[in-house]
């Protein structure tokens, strides 16, 4: 236990299928409970479907783990409704600084313009993060939560998968139409498939201390390389909320992980960071959790096996520098909740759904390419790696050019999905595929945001630039955008949204339900608007 | 614009000799890292990744005993 969370315990409760003698049956069937199930589960909810997620444990996570919420999950949270509780509980940040050895090589700004709801980054305990999943997804009425529910075995067939369940009061048998795994790194059900999941191990290994105490570090993310107090290594500090912080120590491939996590090793090492890091006594801090890490950068070939979906660290798996992983994760969410949705209301082909793979994995390259690029210069690899790793950090000082290079991680930012089969060619402006720009509007004089006014409804928006078009089709919503105040529209009263989304009058964008751009019209008939929603619904 | 390997100096020897009297006195891990910083100065002042990816391909060949 630590000593600022007290993690909940959620209660067995024994379904009606245990003992039975045929196997329950399930539309919608989620494995695990962690951030990405819960969250799956959640946008499912919003879209009218019911699921049953099965976990192994009872509770949250255990430890902080994720700590780094980048601005696109957020903007997903505030679709979910849980936004606002995280700007209130977490710390923003958008500042980072690096520095060699004694000295500040240089600092960056994630997010240095104004106009957005969301900022950079909120840091806030995982477990903090899936506790209000968990009361979000009860609040629905639509998730079941099964806890000490653990999947043994399974076997796919033409309908479905046939899971095979172990609780404490017995095993039970489970028919899942639809089986999302979101179980994690060490995913059964990959394990079950005999799926490779292959890719890179890191010769490395990081201590991960978070300590509480009363201190005045800013707000921000600071790394150090190679400082007087852990010579040789690399250190990085986070502030959490309840006054935790997270220190990463990086300790080499040699050292002892069990003899590491050893209070009387960590406790010198902090007192240390701290001392170096403000160059006066440190203050009084206690514990609260330890880990020694090994980092992998690998994923699945594929995240569709017919009705099998894989999303988060089950599919893919990053170094943490960058904060890509749960981030990642929740962005699968994101691309696959609606297009599920879509086809489970026969909306959509089942085709749709290979759109997940193309996109996500897309993505989750983006991820590995990055995570593996940051931890390759964290970790040089021999003796001509270190000299140009120590060269840009020696530049960087004094030039701009080699602070570019300067990689102690490039932090999570949502993928444009590049070459989608979901757009429509044509057009100018934002990429195909890009993920959506905030700013602010003004909505019947009200001061809004742009982005709480797409997708909410669960659909296709239409964003239309001066005005909308006399007819659009059925399944999309038109959003107006004026440069005046004008009934029923939203008020680019600061032209940032034109801006941002790099329109003119008379541009009509199709977004997809997760904000995505679809299509790039101008002044579009409504066969045009037709043609691009039908394709973007996998509809060949 | 290709990588340009044809001769382009007026001095070659007075460039080689600046390269030798920069590492003179420099023990094996500072070398390197001034052979780094030099790398980098030079390919942030050529700008273009196609040239420089080519530079790198050659020098990579370029090591046959
Ligand atoms: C030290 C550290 C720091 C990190 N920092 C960040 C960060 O700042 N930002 C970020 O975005 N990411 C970060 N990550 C990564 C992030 O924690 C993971 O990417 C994220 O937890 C993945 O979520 P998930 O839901 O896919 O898997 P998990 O959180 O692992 O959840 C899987 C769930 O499945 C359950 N389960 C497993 N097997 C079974 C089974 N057979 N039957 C039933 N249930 C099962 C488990 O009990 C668990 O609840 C960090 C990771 C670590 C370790």
């Amino acid at each position: 236990m630590t000593a600022t969370y007290q993690n909940p315990r959620y209660a067995f409760r024994r379904p009606a299928a245990l003992g039975g003698a045929v196997p329950e049956q399930a539309r919608v069937v989620i494995v695990g409970a962690g951030v990405v199930g819960l969250t799956m589960a959640l946008d499912l909810a919003q879209r009218g479907i019911a699921s049953l997620v099965l976990d192994e444990d009872d509770t949250v996570s255990f430890g902080s783990r994720a700590i780094c919420w980048a601005k696109r999950t957020l903007e997903i949270f505030g679709r979910l409704g849980l936004g606002a509780r995280f700007l209130e509980k977490g710390v923003t940040w958008s500042r980072g600084r690096v520095f060699f050895r004694d000295q500040e090589a240089y600092g960056f700004d994630l997010l240095p313009e104004q106009g957005h709801e969301y900022p950079a980054f909120v840091n806030l305990q995982q477990y903090y993060a899936e506790e209000w999943l968990v009361q979000a997804c009860a609040a629905s009425g639509l998730v079941e939560l099964r806890w000490k529910t653990r999947v043994t075995g399974l076997a796919p067939h033409a309908a479905g998968t046939l899971l095979h369940l172990a609780t404490p009061e017995g095993d039970y048998a489970l028919q899942a139409e639809w089986l999302l795994a979101c179980d994690g790194a060490r995913s059964t059900v990959r394990e079950a498939l005999a799926l490779p999941f292959q890719g890179q191990v890191f010769r490395d290994r990081f201590l991960i201390a978070d300590v509480v105490m009363h201190a005045d570090f800013p707000s921000e993310r600071w790394f150090w390389f190679d400082p007087p107090f852990h010579p040789g290594q690399s250190v990085l500090l986070h502030k959490q909320p309840d006054d935790v912080w997270r220190i990463d120590f990086q300790l080499g491939w040699d050292a002892d992980p069990e003899v590491e996590k050893q209070p009387e090793r960590v406790i010198p090492r902090v007192q240390a960071m701290l001392e170096g890091a403000s160059g006066m006594a440190a203050p009084a801090f206690a514990l609260e959790w330890v880990s020694v890490y090994t980092f992998r950068c690998r994923r699945l070939e594929r995240f569709r096996h017919g009705r099998i979906l894989f999303a988060g660290d089950s599919a893919h798996q990053v170094s943490p520098f960058g904060a890509r992983g749960g981030n990642g994760g929740v962005q699968d969410v994101d691309n696959l909740g609606w297009k599920l949705a879509a086809v489970l209301a026969g909306e959509a082909p089942e085709a749709l759904l290979d759109s997940y793979d193309d996109e996500r994995v897309l993505a989750a390259d983006e991820n590995i390419l990055n995570s593996t690029r940051s931890t390759d210069f964290i970790t040089p690899k021999n003796t001509a790696a270190h000299a140009y790793r120590d060269a840009v950090l020696q530049l960087a000082r004094t030039h701009g050019f080699a602070r570019q290079m300067v990689n102690s991680g490039r932090l999570s930012r949502p993928a444009t999905l590049h070459g989608s089969p979901l757009s429509t060619p044509g057009g100018e402006g934002l990429p195909l595929g890009a993920p959506p720009p905030d700013a602010p509007v003004l909505v019947a004089g009200r001061a809004d945001w742009l982005l709480r006014h797409i997708g909410r409804d669960g659909r296709f928006t239409l964003l239309c630039f001066g005005q909308v078009p006399a007819e659009v089709p059925p399944g999309i919503t038109p959003l107006l955008v004026a440069d005046d105040d004008r009934a029923g529209a939203l008020w680019d009263h600061s032209g940032l949204v034109l801006r941002r989304w790099q329109a003119r009058a008379g541009d009509c964008l199709l977004l997809r339900p997760d904000q995505h751009l679809a299509a790039r019209l101008h002044a579009p008939s409504a066969a045009e608007i037709a043609a691009a929603h039908r394709r973007a619904l996998g509809h060949a | 614009m290709p990588l340009q390997t044809e001769p382009r100096l007026a001095d070659p020897d007075a460039l080689y000799e600046a390269l030798m009297q920069a590492h003179r006195a420099l023990d094996e891990a500072r070398s390197r890292r001034l052979d780094a910083r030099l790398v980098l100065l030079l390919a942030n002042h050529i700008g273009d990744l196609e040239v420089l990816r080519e530079a790198i391909a050659l020098a990579t060949q370029g090591d046959e005993p």
